[in-house]
């Protein structure tokens, strides 16, 4: 439709425009710039150029925060994935009980990241916490899943599968439904048992619906924080300092503006990899 | 289809959903019990289901180490605002991306989209330096503005407001209806579905959001519940278990309550996010 007046599409973008510009564009050019100085928020910046970047790379401690992410995030949309698959496998047909097995699993998705890490804090505490109180029982003697360094970033995973399963399923769950029926039949017409049916057909027809759970998944573990803020500290001996975490401490406990913005530069470049990844997932599933 | 679920057999998969279930509702069972336990009880017997006398210690402990009626509030209104002023800015900006031909439109929805990718953990630390700049830190503004766009609820509204017949627009012009009237009176009620979803996972997202208000501030006149309740693991000496799972409880219930309202709705925004 044309406009009324010339100028009306504008001024109802202008509100829009207005927030992108001073929370969106301007913060990240200011991000980019904040990397080439040192400032400590108190003292005038003091322009150093790269030397932001060069520490951060040559240290090993971008690599060792890298990696960290990484496993955390890939156990983590891994276990939530097969687990998500798996549920909505199992909840895809009519009944009450399977609605309400498909509601008590997502209700984790909605509850906070807060109630959701305080929840598991507390069940895995090595002295009072009920699981952690089992598996002595069960003969595993004191179990510190949170204070050991081996096991702490996995339990993080754990506890991050337990929150966002039900996004997966719920996922997988349109997936299934949106198969188109008559090819299903036929499988089964044909005398393709069960197993047979979901390794030749749904899976690979669920394909594109798996690319974009598991790259969505893994951006949004990617910024996983509150549960490393809450449960961990990222510790026990930095085994759980993941990306957003280690900026945050950059930023609030040593009052290193310019490192923090020079960790935010290279992070947000990680996502714009990982939205490629999407993108290019996304032109399969097109293609598909 | 039926002959799928004679193969498996009906009794293994419903043991199966009924340890999902389990596993999922047990966390929530197992800090409600707490929070009405007593410290010397916890320690003494960990396993132990039930509490030997409903002892409501730990709420009152809550309530005196917080101010808990103003963390509600300033949870309540801080989401509140974002989910309004998301919805506020997406009708015209929608409807002028949707409906309106005008120069530069393919750039302003493509500079829209794009801050997709900047999710609120890149954009902290400079936003941080701006409205300490500014002198606006530990103030509601800086809570809410910088959530006052959602480029995906914008987008959204947009995709449903090109389903729209434009005969619609046009009758309502004829009527001689401004375009204020047009965005915000007859918009509004013909997409009610869409702007419901928005508003509530908005909402729901915001109340629960941790991150943001921690890094933002640090006067308990603007701090909000998840904060609140967080920092209840952090004080005194040893952790008070039921006292936090109290709180817990507090922080909990009330999304969980809104989610059993408004499943429904919230289910529809996840599956609109994936379009």
């Amino acid at each position: 439709m044309r406009p009324r007046h010339r100028l009306d599409p504008y001024w109802m973008l202008a509100p829009t425009f207005g927030v992108l510009v001073l929370f969106f564009y301007y913060p990240l050019g200011r991000a980019f710039l904040h990397s080439l100085y040192e400032w400590d928020l108190l003292t005038p910046p003091r322009y150093v150029g790269l030397e932001n970047y060069r520490v951060l790379f040559t240290s090993g401690a971008l690599l060792a925060v890298f990696s960290t992410t990484l496993a955390v995030s890939v156990t983590a949309v891994l276990g939530s994935m097969a687990l998500g698959l798996g549920l909505a496998l199992a909840v895809n047909r009519p009944g009450a009980f399977a609605g309400f097995v498909r509601t008590s699993v997502f209700s984790a998705y909605v509850v906070s990241w807060v109630s959701v890490a305080l929840l598991w804090l507390w069940m895995l505490d090595a002295d009072a916490g009920v699981v952690s109180a089992l598996l002595r029982a069960a003969g595993f003697g004191r179990a510190r899943v949170l204070a050991d360094p081996s096991t702490a970033p996995y339990a993080l995973a754990f506890v991050i599968v337990w929150k966002i399963a039900g996004y997966s399923m719920v996922l997988f769950l349109a997936g299934l439904q949106s198969l188109p029926p008559s090819v299903l039949e036929a499988a089964a017409l044909d005398g393709a048992g069960k197993l047979a049916r979901f390794r030749h057909v749904v899976w690979p027809l669920l394909a594109p619906t798996t690319a974009f759970v598991g790259t969505t998944s893994l951006i949004l573990t990617f910024q996983a924080f509150d549960v490393v803020r809450i449960m961990t500290q990222g510790g026990p001996v930095r085994s759980t300092t993941v990306f957003v975490y280690s900026i945050y401490e950059q930023m609030f406990m040593w009052l290193r503006v310019g490192r923090a913005s020079a960790e935010v530069v290279v992070f947000f470049a990680v996502l714009l990899a990982l939205t490629a990844l999407q993108l290019w997932a996304y032109r399969r599933r097109e293609a598909v | 289809m039926s002959r799928a679920k004679s193969a498996l057999g009906p009794l293994p998969l419903t043991a199966l959903l009924g340890l999902a279930a389990f596993l999922w509702l047990f966390p929530y069972a197992w800090m409600v019990l707490t929070s009405f336990k007593t410290l010397p009880e916890i320690v003494a017997a960990p396993t132990a289901p039930l509490p030997a006398s409903v002892s409501t210690e730990a709420y009152r402990a809550v309530w005196r180490s917080m101010p808990l009626g103003r963390y509600f509030w300033n949870t309540t209104v801080m989401a509140l605002a974002i989910a309004a002023l998301q919805l506020v800015l997406a009708l015209p900006a929608g409807y002028a991306l949707a409906k309106l031909r005008f120069r530069g439109r393919t750039t302003a929805f493509v500079l829209l989209i794009a801050t997709l990718l900047v999710p609120a953990q890149v954009r902290f630390v400079p936003v941080f330096t701006l409205l300490a700049d500014l002198g606006l830190t530990n103030t509601l503004a800086a809570l809410v503005l910088p959530f006052g766009v959602s480029a995906l609820g914008t987008f959204l509204v947009r995709q449903a407001l090109l389903t729209l017949p434009d005969s619609i627009l046009e009758a309502a012009r004829m009527d001689g209806a401004g375009e204020l009237r047009i965005v915000y009176g007859l918009l509004p009620p013909l997409l009610v579905p869409t702007l419901v979803a928005l508003f509530l996972f908005s909402f729901v997202y915001h109340w629960n959001d941790y991150f943001w208000p921690l890094v933002m501030t640090t006067d308990d006149a603007v701090r909000t519940l998840p904060l609140g309740i967080a920092l209840l693991r952090e004080q005194g000496t040893g952790v008070r278990w039921h006292i936090v799972m109290a709180g817990n409880v507090l922080l909990s219930v009330p999304a969980l309550v809104l989610f059993v309202v408004a499943q429904k709705h919230l289910l529809r925004a996840v599956a609109a996010s994936t379009s």
